[in-house]
């Protein structure tokens, strides 16, 4: 077991060593979470703007089970993934368990909610104030949802860093399905877990760091395309 | 378009209460009255935003529904897309499936070309509703709704808004215009229709209503007094 002191000054020295280890389980976490990411936006932000525009009987019931799935436990989803992709699972044929498909399947179905969710509020306010206009220039239901979607582009963006912050962060389903397989399906937040348990506390400190550093970045750089955006009222 | 004994109720009130009215083909209507009468609203019916509680509006054998593909409607507020001026132009060119060539002219014809590449939502007021007021022209309608486009505007916009308007009737667009501006509705109306309360108080030829309005209320109103 090392000091903290110890621990950050090697954890800093593997970072900037460009430690091939360290580099593969970024570059895989990275894979991962930005893959799923993608997925659950284009699943989520279409079933948001539906909803959005939508009215039907039952709506409100729907609204509350898309919030409710938000809050979808992890190792919940990663169990029921498990279930279903492992060899006696209705999908074990596929032989997916254990491999990084697996985790960017549990990983879409935990953000998906939460892209559909969020981009549903976001769009719903969006077409409150469009909707007379559009219903004036008889705009087909798709043509409404693409202007939509297209018009609220730079809130759904922070709608889909939402949604990666969580994949990226995200342990509990990922280890089940992935099962933390060195150079295979290990990810930083499992690695993290495995090297605390170890008691290598440097290279959890300097997964740590990165993921830190990445979800920053990350932030930083929607942050700085929303002032762009904002500057030209598009947001 | 001849409207029946139109009723419109929210919950239990009645905000429109058995408006009959025929609108000709050409020319244009302005619809005046104090604030709360139900202009705006029945505009809105007219163009078929709203359906009515009771009563019909047709234009010839159609109803409202049938028909809003060939109105365009401009709002007090402009609500414009979040992009460019040109993309909203161009984006009802596409929604409709019209040639995007046509895009060019148009903003030359409000006076924003020189615009096109800039936010439209960094325009001032009165070139935002001209944006608005050429995005409904690219429609190409054969009737224009426009709910109090000038209000708050500066007087060169107004004048610019005036202009434009003239053009579209000139070229046989059936205009119907929601304004308070008196001022305005001598200049621009063939007709008016004078709402109170939700009731058609007058509708009569703007030289007659103007020199000799009929009801007391349009007398009040057209002499500054409150109206209620």
């Amino acid at each position: 077991m090392q000091s903290i002191g110890d621990a950050l000054g090697l954890a800093f020295a593997l970072v900037f060593s460009g430690d091939p280890d360290l580099l593969e389980i970024v570059l895989l976490s990275l894979r991962v979470s930005l893959t799923a990411t993608a997925l659950a936006c284009l699943i989520g932000f279409p079933i948001g703007a539906l909803v959005a525009i939508g009215r039907f009987p039952g709506r409100n019931a729907v609204l509350v089970f898309m919030n409710a799935l938000m809050g979808l436990p992890p190792v919940v989803v990663g169990l029921m993934v498990y279930l279903h992709l492992s060899r006696s699972g209705p999908l074990g044929f596929l032989g997916l368990l254990y491999t990084p498909t697996a985790m960017i399947i549990a990983q879409i179905i935990l953000i998906a909610p939460i892209v559909a969710a969020l981009s549903r509020q976001v769009l719903e306010d969006l077409h409150s104030e469009y909707a007379e206009q559009f219903r004036s220039l008889c705009l087909t239901r798709l043509q409404t949802v693409q202007a939509l979607l297209w018009d609220a582009r730079y809130s759904l963006l922070t709608v889909g860093l939402a949604g990666f912050g969580r994949a990226v962060a995200e342990v509990g389903a990922v280890i089940i399905v992935g099962g933390n397989i060195d150079h295979l399906t290990r990810v930083m937040t499992t690695a993290i877990a495995l090297e605390t348990s170890k008691g290598d506390l440097a290279l959890a400190l300097a997964l740590g760091i990165i993921l830190l550093v990445i979800a920053l970045g990350v932030n930083a750089a929607v942050q700085s395309v929303r002032m762009t955006a904002t500057r030209q009222a598009y947001v | 378009m001849r409207m029946q004994d139109v009723v419109l109720r929210f919950d239990a009130d009645a905000v429109l209460k058995g408006v009959t009215m025929d609108l000709d083909v050409q020319g244009c209507t302005v619809i005046m009255g104090p604030n709360g009468a139900g202009k705006s609203l029945l505009l809105k019916l007219m163009h078929g935003l709203m359906a009515p509680t009771s009563g019909q509006i047709m234009w010839g054998a159609k109803a409202p529904s049938d028909v809003m593909s060939r109105q365009a409607l401009v709002l007090q507020k402009p609500v414009l897309l979040r992009r460019s001026v040109a993309a909203n132009i161009d984006f009802v060119l596409k929604a409709r499936g019209k040639d995007i060539g046509l895009r060019d002219g148009l903003l030359e014809h409000v006076g924003l070309l020189h615009k096109a590449t800039q936010p439209a939502r960094l325009l001032s007021g009165g070139e935002a509703q001209r944006l608005s007021l050429a995005r409904a022209l690219a429609t190409e309608p054969e009737v224009l709704f426009l709910d109090e486009p000038t209000a708050s505007l500066d007087p060169a916009s107004v004048l610019a808004i005036e202009r434009i308007v003239s053009d579209a009737r000139s070229r046989g667009v059936r205009i119907v215009w929601v304004t308070h501006d008196i001022g305005q509705a001598r200049r621009m109306a063939d007709d008016v229709v004078f709402l109170q309360a939700g009731q058609v108080a007058e509708h009569s030829a703007a030289a007659a209503f103007f020199s000799e309005p009929r009801s007391q209320a349009a007398r009040d109103y057209l002499d500054g007094r409150i109206v209620f």
